[in-house]
């Protein structure tokens, strides 16, 4: 085989970079062309549609392109957040995996000059009767914990979901919010020429070549063990140190640029920052600091070790960052010079190894235009809706619900992540989403980040948008305006043309409702190839809203504030009677069909501008989105935390469980009732007085079928050993 | 006067716990861990984290830190000596307390909420206490299973140098209470001037991040600095 | 005890995987003035398994490492059964 099909590299892209450099490449100029024009370095499958996002804003700082998304708080303050997949290498090694992926993301927000502040991860799983789930759940959670606790960043939230589809193809997402005073943000240029180029961090070696650009880039199968030596391993210690200078360095102003190395190692940290400033660059690869003896050229370019940093430093400023560098006790190597022209000249053992102009690296990628088109099999998929002519047991579905690992206790998996390091965490996992104070200001900020890929595997623009408006309205619900998206589209082949029309679709329905919304996406991830064998995942966008809280409700909305004595009621559209795609007809009936309801633009703007201000002016100390279980599981989950039961009309009871979107179950104390009702009333939103809390037992009730009731206790037992009963054996 | 907070590269809580400190009225400042001089100082907290990346054993690689000659020097000379979660771990490595932190009971990272009932005042984190208080403080450790030889436990049992066990909401010390397997539910160890915690009192400072009951086991090692002469 | 035997397993991570406990711990030993150049932290498992054939024990062992004891992506593994 050619060398570069061996890299992954069509004959078509080998022909380009031939005709770029007028010869044929050398063989170090091979390796860096074939990872910065794979598809997780280049994004050339998605990139020709990832412009439809809207991603302006007045108070967007640094849009989509940079190491991350950056935001204006106000008053001198900036947050930068990003989210990325490390799906492949977590299925190969879930703890290292796992491990690697938060300390990628880290970076990218450090890099930009923040102080990472926080972490949610995103993690799907097939069923966890099968004992190989049990350890890949068990080792990406170990991972993240292994790395966040020892690096001190808090896990404060995330999602855990199980599915058939990810049996053979886990998804981890990691999410980072990084805080900074305005004038500490750095980007990922080379400065101007005469610039010098410091790297900082772990030594390299051999360890990751290829992996997370090769390993995202290609499908499994059942030789992927072939692809293992690949992995890279994660070392929190180095990363904590390197923050630590890093965040020296800024607060001192020693640095001009500053770009993370990761996928692509060196050739991308040198060849972006480069095309960044419209420069070039010399770079000796003899004095990289290595760990192994004897690697070749392209070998050096390609490494993924991890902990490193390249930064970029004025001339009279290189002896003060080596110095920083030895306080912190990490190795730097001063390896390259900004040049004039745009020609990026690697040499090694005295001899230029690749020289090509930097940009054509990033810029000069192939764009693909792949096929898509509808699934043959979607019309007979929204056909394929199930007829109830008897309505079911409630509190037994109820129950069986509630213990289904995707809608019960999570606290299995966030027990194990530091939540509350740097003391900003109000509110932490196991809400509607995060809250976290900005100390010293009246500011907090609220992150919630949300899937749910059986929906988008119904209707991938509805589910996409849903998500937009789910997540927006977990972070209202925290007193927050929503103010910024980043997104993670996780996805199967997209050689095959139904992948790209879902990942099309799924694009257009988070670009309608960011638009509906007017919020920007400020950056994102797409990991393709999520298949094994052929059968691909559910297409499964995973969307994280950031909102600021300005200032923050002394008083939050939480789970357990409901009390005996209270009204428990809905905002939102009343009589949603869709069950398609909802988790009552997976559980309950083993079912995925029919077409999910999608959003209703103005009721779903009016609802989350109706919860920014009841939490504004805590009105009501809960709320609680209706989402995964509908209603049922929402109310469950109220009664579940604050240990009270509730009573409940319903008219229907397809609607206890029906997942429709823009709906808020809420406990209201008496005395604010006139208020509520007309805050409601002046934004449009319906209100439902559907029942109230207390006594200690949940029940439903209904004119023609009379009431049906569990304990508290009961529905709690059944909802706690969700996860925990599965995974204590 | 000045309570020194030790940073071992790997250290996580210092902020946490000189913000905390600041907040309850005292002044407090970070050191680097080849710092060799900690004259000015009257009190040390050793800050919860992963010293050193906790490789090879916890707190092994950070006793022989170059500022430990002067924490210990200061814990011979009488000031007030804190190590908390990670800070603990060094303390015992080092030989400033007795025993050991193992791996908890089931194998797993815990961070949640746990409660602490005062069995003792007469130590640097409780002297502002109450006997039979239950505090709300949150735990955040993989190796917190405090265990030491049947003759030590006896020992300290016999002299009274566990001002904190884990215990239920209301203060019953018992199996189901105890959350990482510690011996008879140590989550403390006091021994005249020094003392290890394992649980955070420091982010138990405020009630809107959900528990205040931290202050008065800070507030007790700031009354000790106070009380002491160095 | 005659019908078991002890069945060593030493597990180590590849010599290009990085071992960031081992240098850590070299880092010290060198602060205290100890001549190290390097320092590899491998894991030693004890194993009692039933006596019998060598080789079907060692293959068994083998399937044991494979499956669980060691992680092929980045360990390899020695098998010492005792005589």
């Amino acid at each position: 085989m050619p060398l570069h099909q061996a890299l992954g590299m069509t004959d078509d892209e080998y022909g380009t970079v031939c005709d770029l450099l007028g010869r044929p490449p050398t063989e170090a100029e091979l390796a860096m062309y074939s990872v910065m024009w794979s598809e997780h370095c280049s994004y050339k499958s998605s990139r020709a549609f990832l412009g439809r996002f809207p991603t302006t804003a007045p108070w967007v700082v640094v849009g989509p392109g940079e190491n991350a998304g950056v935001v204006d708080l106000g008053d001198g303050w900036l947050a930068a957040l990003r989210i990325e997949s490390h799906n492949h290498p977590s299925f190969v090694e879930p703890y290292q995996g796992a491990a690697t992926g938060v300390g990628g993301i880290l970076r990218d927000i450090f890099t930009m000059g923040a102080r990472p502040i926080a972490l949610w991860d995103q993690i799907r799983f097939g069923p966890l009767d099968d004992p190989h789930n049990r350890y890949l759940l068990e080792g990406v959670v170990a991972g993240v914990a292994g790395y966040g606790n020892a690096v001190g960043v808090p896990t404060v939230g995330g999602e855990v979901a199980f599915e058939e589809c990810y049996a053979g193809n886990p998804l981890v997402n990691v999410m980072c919010l990084g805080i900074m005073r305005k004038e500490q943000l750095v980007l990922g240029t080379a400065g101007t020429p005469g610039t010098i180029a410091v790297l900082l961090g772990s030594s390299t070696g051999r360890d990751g070549i290829g992996g997370a650009s090769v390993l995202a880039s290609a499908s499994f199968d059942a030789d992927s063990d072939t692809k293992r030596p690949t992995v890279q391993v994660g070392d929190p210690f180095e990363e904590k140190k390197l923050i630590e200078a890093c965040l020296e360095l800024y607060d001192r102003s020693l640095v001009v640029g500053v770009q993370d190395l990761g996928a692509a190692g060196l050739s991308c940290a040198t060849s972006e920052p480069a095309a960044r400033a419209g420069t070039g660059m010399d770079v000796d690869l003899d004095t990289v600091h290595v760990r192994e003896s004897g690697m070749t050229a392209a070998e050096l370019l390609m490494s993924e070790s991890q902990e490193r940093m390249m930064a970029f430093v004025h001339p009279s400023s290189v002896n003060d960052v080596l110095a920083v560098a030895a306080k912190w006790e990490i190795d730097a190597s001063v390896v390259g010079t900004v040049t004039a022209g745009d020609t990026l000249r690697i040499s090694y053992n005295n001899q230029v190894v690749a020289e090509m102009p930097a940009a054509s690296l990033s810029e000069a990628a192939p764009i693909l235009r792949r096929d898509s088109g509808e699934p043959f099999w979607l019309e007979d998929l929204w056909t394929n809706t199930l007829e109830y002519l008897q309505p079911p047991d409630i509190t037994r579905c109820l129950l069986e619900v509630l213990a289904d690992p995707s809608i019960g206790d999570p606290s299995w998996v966030y027990e194990q992540y530091d939540h509350q390091l740097f003391l900003n965490t109000v509110v932490g996992p196991g809400d509607n989403g995060s809250l976290l104070r900005i100390k010293g200001t009246d500011k907090a900020l609220a992150v919630s980040t949300d899937g749910n890929g059986r929906q988008c595997y119904l209707d991938p623009m509805r589910g996409g948008a849903n998500l937009v408006y789910e997540s927006a309205l977990n972070v209202a619900m925290l007193g927050a305006k929503p103010m910024a998206v980043v997104d993670n589209l996780n996805f199967g082949n997209p050689e095959k043309s139904e992948v790209m029309w879902q990942f099309i679709e799924t694009v257009e329905g988070i670009s309608q409702a960011c638009e509906s919304l007017g919020i920007p996406v400020v950056g994102g991830n797409v990991s393709f190839y999520n298949e094994t064998d052929e059968a691909d995942i559910y297409p499964t966008p995973i969307v994280g809203v950031l909102g600021l809280a300005d200032p923050a409700p002394r008083s939050v909305p939480r789970l357990n504030r409901a009390e005996a004595g209270m009204a428990l009621w809905m905002f939102g559209p009343r009589n949603s009677r869709n069950l398609a795609g909802s988790s009552f007809e997976k559980i309950i009936k083993g079912h995925v069909g029919g077409r999910p309801t999608g959003p209703d633009s103005t009721t779903g703007k009016a609802v989350i501008e109706l919860a920014v201000a009841l939490a504004q002016n805590e009105l009501v100390p809960v709320m609680h989105d209706i989402s995964d279980g509908g209603a049922a599981v929402t109310v469950s989950e109220i009664c579940i935390a604050s240990n009270v039961g509730a009573h409940l009309q319903y008219s229907s009871w397809v609607g206890l469980f029906a997942e429709a979107p823009h709906r808020i179950i809420a406990a209201v104390p008496p005395e604010n009732f006139a208020a509520i009702r007309q805050l409601a009333e002046d934004l449009g939103v319906p209100v439902s007085e559907l029942g109230e809390f207390g006594g200690h037992r949940i029940s439903f009730d209904n004119p023609v079928a009379g009431a049906t009731s569990l304990s508290v206790d009961k529905a709690a037992d059944a909802w706690r050993g969700a996860i925990r009963s599965r995974m204590s054996h | 006067m000045t309570t020194a907070v030790v940073v071992f590269p790997g250290s996580n809580c210092e902020h946490d716990v000189v913000y905390a400190l600041e907040t309850l009225g005292g002044s407090a400042d970070l050191v680097w861990h080849r710092d060799t001089d900690l004259s000015g100082y009257d009190s040390v907290v050793l800050p919860g984290g992963f010293a050193h990346g906790d490789y090879l054993r916890t707190g092994a690689i950070a006793r022989f830190s170059p500022v430990m000659a002067e924490v210990n020097r200061l814990a011979a000379a009488g000031a007030p000596v804190l190590g908390i979660c990670n800070g603990f771990q060094v303390l015992c490595e080092a030989g400033l307390l007795p025993g050991v932190l193992l791996q908890n009971r089931d194998l797993k990272f815990i961070c949640r909420p746990i409660h602490l009932v005062v069995e003792s005042t007469d130590s640097i984190l409780t002297r502002a206490a109450k006997v039979g208080d239950v505090l709300e403080i949150p735990l955040n450790s993989y190796e917190g299973n405090y265990t030491a030889s049947a003759d030590e436990i006896a020992s300290i049992e016999a002299d009274g140098h566990v001002p904190l066990r884990y215990s239920s909401s209301t203060g019953t010390v018992d199996e189901g209470s105890n959350p990482n397997g510690s011996t008879n539910n140590i989550a403390a160890v006091s021994q005249g001037n020094v003392a290890g915690i394992m649980p955070h009192p420091e982010r138990a400072i405020e009630k809107i991040l959900g528990s205040a009951d931290g202050r008065v086991l800070l507030e007790s090692f700031l009354q000790s600095k106070v009380a002491t002469v160095v | 005890m005659a019908d078991t035997r002890t069945v060593t397993v030493n597990i180590r991570r590849r010599p290009s995987i990085s071992d960031p406990q081992g240098a850590t711990v070299a880092r010290a030993l060198r602060d205290l003035g100890h001549e190290v150049t390097g320092v590899r932290i491998n894991k030693t498992i004890e194993l009692q398994v039933p006596d019998g054939d060598v080789e079907a024990i060692r293959t068994k062992v083998a399937e044991m490492c494979d499956k669980l004891l060691a992680n092929p992506v980045m360990e390899d593994y020695e098998i010492l059964i005792s005589s």
